[in-house]
């Protein structure tokens, strides 16, 4: 198991690497730069900037730089909140991101997994339609249109939610979550009844049956860990895709997030403050993948780990 | 007799698809006693397996019950959930075709085994483990405390078979219906089933059922053997009878497309029945199988033979038979 655990993360570093080279030159292709303000500043002054970050040296040479920076931990200044470094800021960020992803992966988990089996239970019936036509709404609706869409009508018509801010009571954080949360539980719901439907017309539970186990037995104890398993896989895309919800969700309910950060610094071109969140992001995903593995081997006895 | 174990009266079991009702069992009646074995042939679709699926309440849920099955007296078809949970794996249990399938690959031998006596017998976790532990020694588990605790996967397909076979006797039931144990099994695991079957049927007096389309299964566990065809049974008789002098053209047919060793193949070609089995949608209004059938007349296409006493044990549906009276 601990060797597992280490070879996965050995493997992670050339993926990280592929990550941190491809953000590199991709963020300093977009035009202008992060001293390039409405207001002209001096060529001098312009100079010493530059100089001062390194951004008067070569690509490859910055690049280098960089690299070698990064493998010491260090993210180096934010161009654009100086007194604060790019560690400060993800440190300050991360909780509340954090904070709201795994408020909303633990709804989705839970409201799509009972969603789902529900549907699958009673299967072709009313309930069964209903989950599934609002899944598939939940869907293709994309958050940014979502966001907007529950802020006008649960913050402004009807003035029932805050539609901003973080931190002053659970109220500020319904919204955000409900709009990060509902793709995902859509998706999880999906899943869940597609193959709680399968499982229950396998072989094995029709065994369970033939036992007399009763119902809720044959539910919990056989169907339920058989029909966890795509969902558990899910997880690691979940995650992913919770992230990518974060940046638009925390920019739309001013939440002081990584995501936010994360859009000021891309509209700032704040090389630092992106690539640093870039690799964060990057490592999350994979650390979130790895863990999904081991849950995924703890309930299926035939993936072994070595 | 008062050793009745089973009682099968007009049992039908039918299908509501989008195109119409699919009537897999028609008016099966049939007693089991106990220690008898009773096989029950008949090709695919032709409803041997549906008729027990329908007697242990394990239907798709697209499927209906109707008639009468008692087992030691009590009514079967109708009862609820929780009723028929009381008498499933209790005093009749079922094995099947796929033991590969059949297990939980996520759970452990042992609880599968522990969990059927908890269940039925309200034995606690400890009693149920030496218990099972003691069956799954007796259907002949090599190393059985070794294994106790290991998952299906790391079981071959014949263990898994003996695993599926020790979890239906654990509760000692009057009724084990097996639906063709053997068909996924290597020949000679296929043997070593059997012989275990013949076995277990002595030690523990248990009337079987053993579904299958392999005469030579019949022959080698069976006391009768039922001829299914179309969801009829169309022949009923002891086997040494059904093998030495079937009398229906169906029995027939099977037994010719049989292949044996002791007779050369004439022309290199297998003889087979020709034609297929009816639609189970539109049954034909006369005999099932006179379609395909080389001594078909008139009468067999207009009016369905009944099943009649032809001499004592030996049933028929066949006009032919009847002497065409």
């Amino acid at each position: 198991m601990f060797s597992f655990i280490l070879k996965r993360l050995a493997g992670a570093i050339p993926t990280l690497f592929i990550i941190i080279t491809l953000a590199f030159f991709l963020i300093r292709t977009a035009p202008g730069g992060p001293f390039d303000k409405e207001r002209t500043v001096p060529p001098e002054v312009q100079a010493n900037l530059n100089a001062v970050y390194h951004l008067d040296k070569p690509l490859y040479e910055q690049y280098g730089h960089y690299l070698f920076n990064v493998i010491q931990g260090d993210f180096g200044p934010s161009f654009q909140y100086r007194d604060f470094s790019v560690t400060d800021l993800i440190g300050s960020g991360f909780p509340v991101s954090l904070t709201l992803g795994l408020t909303a992966i633990f709804f989705a988990i839970t409201i799509g997994m009972s969603l789902g089996a529900i549907a699958a239970l009673r299967q072709n019936s009313a309930i069964d339609y209903a989950v599934m036509a609002t899944a598939m709404t939940g869907i293709t609706i994309p958050n940014f249109v979502m966001a907007p869409l529950l802020t006008l009508v649960f913050g402004v018509y009807l003035g029932m939610l805050p539609v901003g801010g973080w931190g002053d009571g659970v109220s500020q954080a319904i919204l955000p979550v409900v709009a990060l949360a509902l793709p995902q539980i859509a998706y999880i719901a999906r899943l869940t009844r597609g193959s709680m439907i399968e499982v229950l017309r396998s072989n094995f539970v029709r065994t369970a049956r033939a036992k007399g186990l009763p119902e809720r037995v044959m539910l919990t104890r056989h169907a339920m860990k058989a029909a966890m398993l795509p969902v558990v896989s899910y997880l690691g895309p979940a995650s992913a895709a919770i992230i990518t919800g974060s940046v638009v969700v925390e920019q739309i309910f001013s939440i002081p997030g990584i995501g936010r950060y994360f859009v000021q610094g891309a509209l700032n071109r704040d090389y630092t403050l992106v690539m640093g969140v870039v690799i964060f992001y990057g490592t999350l995903i994979i650390v979130f993948n790895l863990i999904v593995d081991i849950v995924y081997g703890m309930l299926d006895p035939k993936v072994r780990m070595g | 007799m008062s050793d009745i174990i089973l009682e099968v009266k007009d049992l039908c079991a039918s299908f509501s698809t989008p195109e119409g009702p699919v009537n897999a069992v028609n008016n099966l009646n049939f007693t089991i006693r106990a220690g008898e074995a009773m096989g029950v042939v008949g090709e695919s679709g032709s409803g041997k397996s549906q008729t027990f699926l329908a007697i242990m309440g394990l239907l798709a849920t697209n499927g209906t019950t109707t008639g009468s099955a008692k087992l030691l007296g009590q009514e079967l078809i109708g009862l609820s959930m929780d009723e028929i949970n009381k008498i499933r794996g209790h005093t009749m249990s079922m094995i099947f075709q796929d033991p590969m399938t059949s297990l939980n690959p996520y759970l452990k031998v042992s609880r599968q085994l522990t969990e059927v006596l908890v269940q039925h017998k309200g034995a606690t976790e400890k009693e149920a483990r030496v218990q099972a532990l003691h069956m799954l020694d007796r259907v002949g588990i090599p190393e059985a405390a070794k294994r106790f605790d290991m998952y299906p996967h790391e079981f071959s397909g014949g263990m898994r078979q003996r695993v599926m076979i020790a979890m239906a006797l654990l509760c000692e039931p009057a009724l084990l219906i097996a639906d063709e144990p053997t068909t996924a099994l290597d020949v000679t695991v296929q043997a070593q089933i059997l012989d275990l079957m013949r076995e277990l049927k002595d030690e523990f007096n248990t009337a079987i059922v053993m579904i299958t389309h392999d005469l030579g299964v019949v022959a080698g566990l069976c006391d009768t053997v039922n001829v299914m065809y179309a969801g009829r049974i169309v022949e009923r008789a002891p086997v040494d009878f059904v093998f030495d002098e079937p009398r229906h053209p169906y029995s027939q047919g099977l037994l010719a497309s049989t292949p044996r060793l002791d007779e050369k193949i004439h022309d290199n070609e297998l003889v087979t029945i020709s034609g297929q089995p009816p639609n189970l949608q539109r049954l034909p209004k006369g005999c099932s199988f006179a379609p395909r059938c080389i001594h078909a007349r008139d009468r067999c296409l207009g009016e369905r033979p009944a099943l009649h006493q032809a001499l004592p044990d030996r049933f028929n549906a066949c006009h032919m038979e009847e002497g065409w009276s």
